[in-house]
């Protein structure tokens, strides 16, 4: 038997189109565009102004203050703008614009192709070293991974979860590194485990990536308290919660963190990007985007410099299809519909989804029939229908009770509804306004 | 760019069920029960099936588009399935006109007139059920025998349910050992198989049950309610049948009569008017299978199944509003 998790769960068709494909470099585009808020927190401050020369991996945005991530040029050339820009939430955010010239490195990164298993430096310099990286969650969330590692006082870890799932359809950024970057992905592991004092990690692979989950268990003999777990195909598998009661068997509390019951979460390609900032001094500025869709001629996994706009993907892809009627940023169940092709790829971006125009109209809405599908489904144990019902009332006051600021918006209830009615657009409105009420309280 | 892009919120999929295709499945699963029937109560199942879902059908649209004025929705199938449940819940002889006037109480009364589909509080199919058994007693207990092809719809020969002997019998006196081998009482293979009078679609044990397997197989309904209905009939029959197998009749025989598959299966699961957790589903169905018991056993009617769910019903919107699904994070680790 597979571990998963108990409550809940949907089993989308899985459209994994570039499963197995090769990661290719994406040219470094003439120009990037590179908000200085890509993360959950702070923005990070502008330290380049209009003009300045820069090169590529050199800090131009410091983190402000401890719950933030600095950002580093992707590329060499000229700074030709620091402005508002449209970012993928269809927000005008600061913004960094360079023009590119050249490809020209700072000297102190490690640009040599070889693999470096020996960590020889102390837990403090490990966490410095990542936070000086701009290091930020890459499944998605990114939340300043430096944060997610400082464990308060108090608490301990007794294991770390390497969160390998990609449960979203479509998405194979995360599989496509786990193939090739395997040994380094492990090396990456053993610098977690240093630096929080673990003895134990798990990887957890769902089963439709088999190859990743062979390559990683040849590896994992090799390695000392390494256990890679084969998780069954269900969404959403690899919601941190979710992730940690299918390897555990422990549920975090409403409210509290994995590291409440002694765990921490970090995605495959954010233990790469550790791996990289630690051995080889390299700064967050470049990850795997998986470009797709099914009327795309060349979908693929793309080795992308941040700050590149869609637009580029879109062009090594083989051009955007016609009649395409979404572009999404990130996976089917959870990505954001973009509004145009000239934003940016952020540090959060694990694939860049085409929608042809039949697929991306919403449904009319029915009535509930009260078939219970949304409640059965909900990965946390709440009421889709209720909370829906709450927020088109006002009943605001009600809904902190019924557990509304636990849901994890990960889409099942929209996505299993009969009546193709919009659960999570009216749970996101209730919890901004519990969230409103909850701060007021303060 | 030339092309204009939707934005919109995510999810950016959605799954394949509809109202319209959940509604289909119910039919499908059905027909089973429905050939059955056809089988022993000849033309007059169709007949009586075919009026049902008629009128249910064109109720509904006259209502929708003219008393409240608004778009009909009769292609959702919701009022097939009333129709053919109000059908399967009558006597296979019963006159067209009484089937009529129960699809307007189904239609008219148990669903329109709160709302429509999602919104009424009671099933209509049973709704109008009790209100002909009420209205038209003599035409709602007089059951036809099952004759195959040969039976006549009008003046079919008639007899009593294998309930309605039990409960006549024990009036008179008898011992429900001797009722149980009284020739106008069929062996336990014929009522699993439907050879018995009853109404319309409640014979046939073994179709419903193929229904459930259906059901079940494409997600339409969970097992929670349908398994502990019939959990719950045969737990309290077993003990009163080990306390006096005299007074009482044993579970199985409780079990395949007086519709109570057809009540668990395709009646009690009613979306709209059962409990939306499953601790929920669970309050709700043993209820159900306690007061059938009460009412066959204790009740002036032989059976109780369609009164059970009613009642039920009627606690739904209690059940959900203190009975909450389990929280993630709730449960103790044991590790």
């Amino acid at each position: 038997m597979l571990k998963t998790f108990k409550k809940g769960g949907i089993h989308p068709e899985e459209n994994k189109l570039t499963a197995g494909k090769k990661i290719r470099v994406l040219p470094v585009p003439e120009m990037v565009h590179i908000p200085v808020i890509q993360h959950l927190g702070m923005p990070a401050r502008p330290i380049v102004k209009k003009g300045d020369k820069v090169k590529t991996g050199q800090l131009i945005a410091e983190a402000d203050g401890f719950v933030s991530a600095g950002v580093h040029s992707p590329v060499s050339g000229t700074v030709s703008k620091v402005d508002l820009m449209m970012d993928a939430g269809g927000y005008r955010k600061m913004t960094i614009s360079i023009q590119t010239a050249g490809d020209e490195w700072m000297e102190e990164i490690d640009r040599s192709p070889g693999h470096k298993p020996d960590i020889n430096i102390q837990p403090e310099e490990i966490l410095k070293k990542i936070a000086m990286a701009g290091i930020v969650g890459l499944g998605g969330a990114t939340f300043p991974t430096h944060v997610k590692l400082t464990i308060p006082r108090g608490r301990k870890a007794e294991s770390v979860i390497i969160n390998g799932v990609e449960c979203e359809p479509f998405l194979t950024s995360d599989h496509a590194l786990m193939l090739e970057k395997g040994p380094e992905i492990f090396t990456g592991i053993k610098i977690l485990m240093k630096l929080l004092g673990v003895k134990q990690a798990f990887v957890g692979i769902e089963a439709n990536k088999p190859d990743a989950i062979k390559l990683f268990r040849d590896l994992a003999m090799r390695h000392i308290g390494i256990a890679v777990v084969p998780l069954r195909v269900k969404y959403p598998q690899g919601g941190e919660k979710q992730l940690i009661k299918a390897i555990t068997g422990r549920e975090v509390p409403s409210g509290k963190l994995p590291i409440d019951v002694g765990t921490v979460v970090v995605n495959v390609g954010t233990t790469y990007a550790i791996y990289e900032a630690v051995q080889k001094n390299k700064p967050l500025i470049e990850r795997v985007v998986t470009v797709t869709g099914k009327k795309l001629a060349n979908p693929g996994n793309f080795l992308v410099r941040i700050g590149t706009p869609v637009e580029k993907l879109l062009e090594a892809a083989g051009g955007l299809p016609q009649n395409t009627g979404k572009i999404l940023y990130g996976g089917p169940m959870m990505g954001k519909a973009l509004p145009s092709t000239d934003i940016p790829v952020g540090k959060g971006c694990s694939g860049i989804l085409v929608m042809p125009l039949e697929e991306s109209r919403r449904r009319e809405m029915k009535v509930c029939i009260r078939c219970s599908k949304c409640v059965q489904v909900c990965p946390m144990g709440l009421e889709p229908y209720l909370l829906m019902a709450m927020s088109e009332r006002a009943m605001f006051d009600r809904m902190e009770n019924e557990k509304i600021m636990d849901c994890i918006e990960c889409g099942s209830c929209s996505y299993i509804c009969p009546s193709d009615r919009p659960l999570l657009d009216y749970i996101r409105l209730g919890k901004s306004e519990v969230n409103k009420i909850i701060r007021s309280r303060k | 760019m030339d092309q204009k892009l939707i934005v919109s919120p995510s999810p950016h999929i959605s799954g394949d069920y509809s109202i319209r295709k959940l509604m289909m499945h119910v039919v499908i699963a059905l027909i089973p029960a429905f050939l059955v029937s056809v089988w022993f109560f000849g033309y007059a199942a169709i007949l009586v099936t075919a009026v049902s879902v008629a009128s249910c059908v064109l109720f509904e649209y006259i209502i929708q588009r003219f008393v409240m004025k608004v778009k009909p929705t009769i292609d959702d199938g919701s009022a097939v399935v009333t129709g053919v449940l109000l059908a399967f819940n009558v006597p296979a002889n019963l006159p067209v006109w009484i089937i009529i006037l129960g699809a307007l109480v189904a239609i008219g009364i148990a669903k329109m007139s709160f709302g429509g589909l999602g919104n009424n509080p009671f099933n209509p199919a049973l709704v109008a059920r009790v209100f002909l058994l009420i209205s038209f007693p003599v035409q709602m207990t007089t059951w036809p025998l099952p004759k195959g092809f040969d039976t006549k719809y009008a003046d079919a020969i008639t007899g009593a349910t294998p309930l309605g002997i039990l409960k006549e019998g024990i009036r008179n006196g008898s011992s429900v050992i001797d009722l149980l081998h009284t020739p106008a009482m069929p062996d336990y293979q014929q009522l699993f198989i439907g050879n018995m009078g009853g109404s319309l679609g409640e014979i046939a044990a073994g179709a419903l049950l193929l229904g459930f397997i259906y059901l079940l197989w494409k997600r339409v309904i969970t097992w929670h309610i349908p398994v502990t209905i019939v959990f719950t009939v045969a737990v309290f029959t077993s003990v009163l049948w080990l306390i006096n197998p005299n007074r009482y009749a044993d579970p199985l025989f409780h079990v395949l009569t007086g519709g109570l598959l057809l009540g668990a299966i395709y009646m009690a699961t009613d979306y709209v008017t059962s409990p939306m957790t499953v601790r929920g589903m669970i309050i709700y169905a043993i209820g159900i299978g306690i007061v059938t018991v009460v009412i066959r056993v204790w009740g002036a009617y032989p059976e109780g199944v369609s009164f059970a769910i009613l009642f039920m019903n009627a606690f739904v919107p209690l059940i959900n509003r203190y009975i909450k699904p389990g929280r993630f994070g709730e449960e103790v680790h044991h590790a």
